[in-house]
């Protein structure tokens, strides 16, 4: 296993993913796998070959400043489980 | 009049004649959807009273002289695209309360057109499969065998396609999921250059590889779709500036003399040895239409799949951290916290292999990996690309198997998800490269569908259209339909 649980922990925590005890077990094996087999990248020489940031090496375009999108906040909110006043609602985060 | 059984094309002249209307042809695959989905499941939502009230107008603009080019066509969208006042919910658990507030570009731009959407169909999980085992909705049949998968990750597509509901589909590919589906149903599947179609409201998966395309039956229909479909979008940040060609002016040239590239590396092991006999019969009637092939290397074809698996997933991490519980999507109840709501939101919301990929992601972009694991792909990714180029200069398209095996079973393959990732050794590299890449069908192993697969230069739709397409004129394997669907 080139991973362990507390690796595993470790990175559900990062992906904000609460996994049961069960699902602990099984990412461990799978994703020992999966890197594992990524892994063989390491062999490919790479030496001087600058990392793809676009397949067709495309830059990123700019647009003007300016406003473009109407205002449907009330639309958007339809999908939200919790809101009010126009505002989406969290559990409490300051005491 | 068996109308479920014409093409696109067909279907666009029989109503130009007023041989029948939109409303008894849409109402006509209504039935058939009614009387079989339960047997393929290849629908999350049909959109019955949607679709007849876009008949209806479009109906009502033919009489006016006033449709579109699609005008009172029949089309199924993939849950993936985002359609106003429709459920939109990506195959997921986390989105099956989603209403979405807008529609995505290519559903606007059919729209306009005139097509008529008879529902959307089934996918695997946020795309994330090559079986549609992995959809909260329930695994997809094949039409060819119900036992069977129908691919994925556009398999509601493919099925719907093959089993004659729609004369054609949307889907989406990233590393071949419109055109490893199409392959294993018998269908033609076309994902185009990245950049050439827009994929603002396309749930995004992995963001420099995604694309839109179609499934259909025939070559010609891809090529139809596809002029609707593709060109600028500014919503759309990687869209590419580019003029839409006519797709159809050129698709019934001859291709005598087309370069068609035969890469060695395609029919050593993992092929199964009678799929390769159909793609070579395949290569002997492009051989006879006037092709020259020309054998080619692609030497880092093997790195093709594990590259995927690092730049997917760290893309699809970062993507799909929008998923928090909080704006839209599946929320966890009672709360302890704000991270409680994000890890249980997430944790219920998300099926296991979107989960697999989340974490595959999150740790290959982690610090203290991202060098050896993310950026080494990127740089991979280049060689893989630059394999393409050195290809290109010699030939025009590259021809080879779309998969390494007819359909297999469901279940088959789902516990073991380097065998499944396997599965897409053949499509990946066009993702990787950006390239314009279509699977269409070359014939039966077991009375399984078998695909041929094209692979074109940056932009160079046409040419593999048109190959595509002469390869039809010679064979009617995609005129083929299922016995329980006929």
């Amino acid at each position: 296993m080139s991973l362990d649980k507390d690796q595993v922990q470790h990175i559900a925590m990062l992906a904000r993913l609460k996994l049961s005890d069960e699902e602990y077990a099984v990412s461990v094996e799978k994703l020992s796998k999966i890197v594992d087999f990524v892994d063989q990248l390491s062999e490919a020489d790479t030496a001087d070959v600058i990392p793809m940031a676009h397949p067709l090496h495309a830059a990123q375009r700019l647009r003007p400043d300016e406003v473009t999108e109407t205002d449907d906040r009330d639309r958007y909110q339809e999908n939200a489980a919790a809101v009010t006043d126009g505002l989406y609602l969290v559990p409490k985060v300051l005491e | 009049m068996d109308l479920h059984l014409q093409t696109m094309t067909e279907l666009a002249a029989g109503l130009e004649r007023g041989d029948f209307t939109s409303v008894e042809l849409t109402e006509s695959l209504l039935q058939r959807i009614a009387a079989h989905n339960d047997k393929l499941n290849a629908f999350v939502t049909i959109t019955t009273d949607e679709a007849l009230a876009a008949a209806a107008r479009a109906d009502q603009a033919r009489i006016a002289g006033s449709g579109g080019a699609l005008n009172g066509l029949p089309v199924i969208h993939k849950d993936i695209f985002c359609t106003r006042g429709v459920m939109t919910t990506c195959g997921s658990k986390m989105l099956d309360n989603f209403i979405s507030p807008y529609d995505a570009t290519v559903v606007k731009k059919l729209a306009d057109a005139g097509a008529v959407v008879l529902g959307k169909s089934n996918m695997d999980e946020f795309a994330m499969g090559s079986s549609n085992e992995t959809s909260y909705f329930g695994p997809v049949h094949n039409p060819w065998d119900l036992e069977c998968s129908p691919g994925g990750s556009s398999g509601g597509s493919s099925a719907s396609v093959a089993a004659r509901f729609a004369p054609a589909a949307t889907g989406t590919d990233t590393g071949g999921s419109i055109r490893q589906p199409a392959s294993l149903t018998g269908t033609v599947g076309l994902k185009p250059t990245y950049g050439r179609v827009s994929r603002y409201g396309m749930v995004a998966f992995a963001s420099s590889l995604d694309q839109a395309g179609v499934i259909t039956r025939s070559s010609e229909d891809a090529a139809r779709l596809l002029g609707v479909m593709a060109g600028f979008d500014e919503r759309d940040s990687t869209s590419i500036d580019q003029p839409v060609p006519d797709y159809l002016a050129s698709i019934g040239d001859s291709i005598k003399g087309l370069r068609v590239g035969i890469v060695r590396q395609h029919f050593d092991q993992g092929l199964d040895e009678q799929c390769g006999a159909r793609v070579k019969d395949a290569i002997a009637v492009l051989e006879s239409l006037g092709a020259t092939t020309i054998e080619v290397d692609l030497p880092n074809l093997d790195l093709s799949v594990p590259t995927y698996y690092v730049v997917a997933p760290a893309e699809c991490s970062s993507n799909l951290s929008r998923f928090d519980g909080v704006r839209f999507g599946h929320r966890a109840e009672n709360p302890e916290d704000l991270l409680d709501l994000y890890c249980r939101s997430r944790g219920e919301g998300f099926g296991d292999e979107v989960k697999r990929r989340i974490m595959t992601g999150t740790y290959v972009l982690s610090a203290g990996y991202y060098d050896a694991y993310y950026l080494k792909a990127q740089r991979v990714r280049q060689l893989i690309a630059d394999d393409f180029k050195q290809a290109f200069a010699n030939v025009d398209v590259i021809a080879g198997p779309t998969t390494p095996t007819p359909a297999f079973k469901l279940g088959d393959k789902v516990d073991d998800p380097i065998t499944m990732y396997l599965n897409d050794i053949y499509t990946i590299g066009a993702n990787l490269a950006g390239l314009p890449a279509m699977s269409v069908p070359c014939g039966f192993v077991n009375d399984l569908p078998v695909g041929l697969h094209l692979v074109g230069a940056h932009f160079a739709e046409e040419t593999i259209l048109r190959c595509g397409h002469q390869y039809q004129q010679q064979t009617d394997w995609h005129s083929a339909c299922p016995e329980a669907f006929e």
